[in-house]
C-alpha cells in the first residue's frame, strides 16, 4: 500500500487544519470567512480526488475511451461550491451590517462592548 | 478607472465576447463541461467588468434592478413548473419523461430547460449580491461629512 | 489576492483530476466571484487587523490534536485511484454505462446533476435564492446611523 498512495489525503489535512487554524485563532472576521474558505476548497479537493481513477479520463462520453471517473463527486462538488459562494456571500453582509452598527469587526472589541452594556444596566 | 483609455476599450471588445461565450457554456452543457451554474456566474462576470468600468449607474441602466428582482425568481420557477408539468402529464415530480414522446429527447428538452432556469437565477443572484455591496459603499460615502462632525 | 490565486490553483489541480466542470466552476467561482464579494467588504471596513499578530497556543494546541487525529483516520483509507475502491463500485458505474442510453447526452455529469437528482438541484436553486433575498434584506434598506449608541459613549457612565 505504502503512504504514497495517501499522500492527497494528507494534504487535504493539512489544508484543512490551516483554515481551521485560521477560524479559531483571530478575532477577525473577514479572516474568519476566508478561513472558511479554505476549510471548503480542501474539502472539495478531498471528494474530487477520491473519485479520480488513475488511466480514467473526463466524464464525458466520446468514442475511443474506456475508463472515466465516477461523475457522482463531480455533482456534490458542484453543488457545494455555488452554496459557498451564497453563504459566504451572506456572510460578508453580515459582517458589514455589524461594522455599521457597532463600528468594528473584531471579536475581542464586540464582547466589551456588550459587558460593558450589562453592568451599566 | 472611467478616464483610462486602454480599459475601455479592451474592455468594450472583451465584455460581449465573454457574454457569448457564456451562452456558449449554457446551451452546449450536454456536450461539454458546463452548463446552468458555470454560465450563470461568467455571465455576472462580465456584467460586474462593465460595472467596474463604465460606473454602476450605467450597468444599472443595463439591467435595472427591478430586473433583476423578477428573474432571480422567474428562473426558480421555470425549474418548479418543469416539475409541475411532469405531474400534470401523469408521471412523478421533475419526471421528464411525459413531456414528449421519444424519451431521450423528453430527457433533452427537460435537462436544457432546467438548466436555463438555474443560469437564470445564479446570474442575477450575482449581479444582485454585486449591486447591494456596491451600493452601500456609495451611501456609506454621502454620509461621512456629517459621522465627522458628530464624532467630536 | 493570494485568495484568488489559491482559487485559480485549486481550479488547475481539480482539471488534472479529470473533473471538467468542477474546474469551471471553481475558476469562475473562486477566482472571480468570491475574490470580487472580498474586496468589497474590504472596501467598507477597515483595511488592518486590531492588535499585532502573536501566536494563539491553545488554538494551536487544539488544531495539531485535531490535525494528528485525522491523519490517524486517513490511514484506514483506499488507495488513491485504484479502481477497486469502494466508492467506484456502487452507483458510479451504472451512470456511466446507462447515461449515453438513457438520455443520449454524452456529458454525464449535466445529466446525473439536472436528471438522475434534479431533486437536489432545485434545493441548489432555492438555495441560490435564499441568499439572494437574504443579502437584499441585509444591506437593501437605506443605511441608518446608530445614533443612540454615539451619545451614549459621550455622556460616561448613565
Amino acid at each position: 500500500m505504502g503512504w504514497l498512495g495517501l499522500f492527497n489525503y494528507w494534504i487535504v489535512v493539512v489544508l484543512m487544519m490551516i483554515g481551521f487554524y485560521t477560524v479559531v485563532s483571530r478575532g477577525n472576521m473577514a479572516k474568519k470567512i476566508i478561513g472558511l474558505n479554505l476549510f471548503q476548497t480542501s474539502a472539495f479537493i478531498m471528494f474530487i480526488s477520491a473519485g479520480k481513477i488513475l488511466g480514467g479520463s473526463t466524464p464525458i462520453y466520446r468514442e475511443g475511451t474506456e475508463i472515466y471517473s465516477n461523475p457522482l463527486p463531480h455533482v456534490l462538488i458542484l453543488t457545494a461550491i455555488v452554496v459557498g459562494i451564497a453563504t459566504t456571500a451572506v456572510g460578508l453582509a453580515l459582517a458589514v451590517r455589524i461594522h455599521e452598527n457597532f463600528g468594528s469587526i473584531e471579536d475581542d472589541l464586540l464582547n466589551e462592548d456588550d459587558s460593558d452594556d450589562e453592568t451599566s444596566t | 478607472m472611467r478616464s483610462n483609455g486602454i480599459l475601455r476599450i479592451v474592455a468594450r471588445f472583451l465584455i460581449p465576447l465573454i457574454m457569448l461565450f457564456a451562452l456558449y457554456i449554457q446551451f452546449h452543457g450536454e456536450y461539454s463541461p458546463g452548463g446552468g451554474f458555470q454560465a450563470g456566474v461568467v455571465f455576472a462576470a462580465a456584467w460586474i467588468l462593465f460595472a467596474l468600468i463604465y460606473g454602476l449607474d450605467a450597468a444599472l441602466d443595463v439591467i435595472p434592478e427591478r430586473a433583476m428582482y423578477v428573474l432571480m425568481l422567474l428562473g426558480v420557477l421555470i425549474y418548479a413548473g418543469v416539475g409541475v408539468a411532469g405531474v400534470i402529464l401523469g408521471g412523478h415530480f421533475l419526471d421528464y419523461r411525459p413531456l414528449l414522446d421519444d424519451p431521450q429527447y423528453a430527457q433533452q428538452l427537460g435537462i436544457v430547460t432546467v438548466e436555463l432556469g438555474i443560469g437564470i437565477t445564479v446570474s442575477t443572484v450575482t449581479m444582485l449580491i454585486f449591486t447591494m455591496f456596491v451600493q452601500r459603499k456609495s451611501e456609506s460615502l454621502e454620509s461621512e461629512p456629517l459621522e465627522s462632525e458628530e464624532q467630536d | 489576492m493570494l485568495f484568488a490565486i489559491y482559487s485559480l490553483l485549486s481550479a488547475a489541480l481539480f482539471a488534472v483530476l479529470d473533473a471538467g466542470d468542477v474546474a469551471l466552476t471553481e475558476a469562475a467561482v473562486g477566482a472571480g466571484i468570491s475574490t470580487i464579494l472580498m474586496l468589497a467588504l474590504l472596501a467598507l471596513v477597515p483595511r488592518q487587523e486590531a492588535d499585532a499578530p502573536r501566536p494563539n497556543w491553545p488554538a494551536l494546541a487544539v488544531v495539531a490534536l485535531t490535525g494528528s487525529v485525522l491523519i490517524y483516520a486517513t490511514l484506514d483509507f483506499p488507495e488513491f485511484g485504484n479502481p477497486d475502491n469502494p466508492v467506484q463500485t456502487h452507483v458510479g458505474p451504472y451512470y456511466v454505462e446507462e447515461t449515453y442510453n438513457d438520455m443520449g447526452i454524452p456529458n454525464m455529469v449535466a445529466a446525473v446533476l439536472a436528471s438522475y437528482r434534479s431533486i437536489d438541484t432545485m434545493g441548489e436553486g432555492f438555495v441560490i435564492l435564499t441568499a439572494g433575498l437574504a443579502v437584499y434584506a441585509l444591506l437593501g434598506g437605506r443605511r441608518r446611523r446608530p445614533k443612540a449608541k454615539t451619545t451614549k459613549r459621550e455622556n460616561g457612565a448613565p
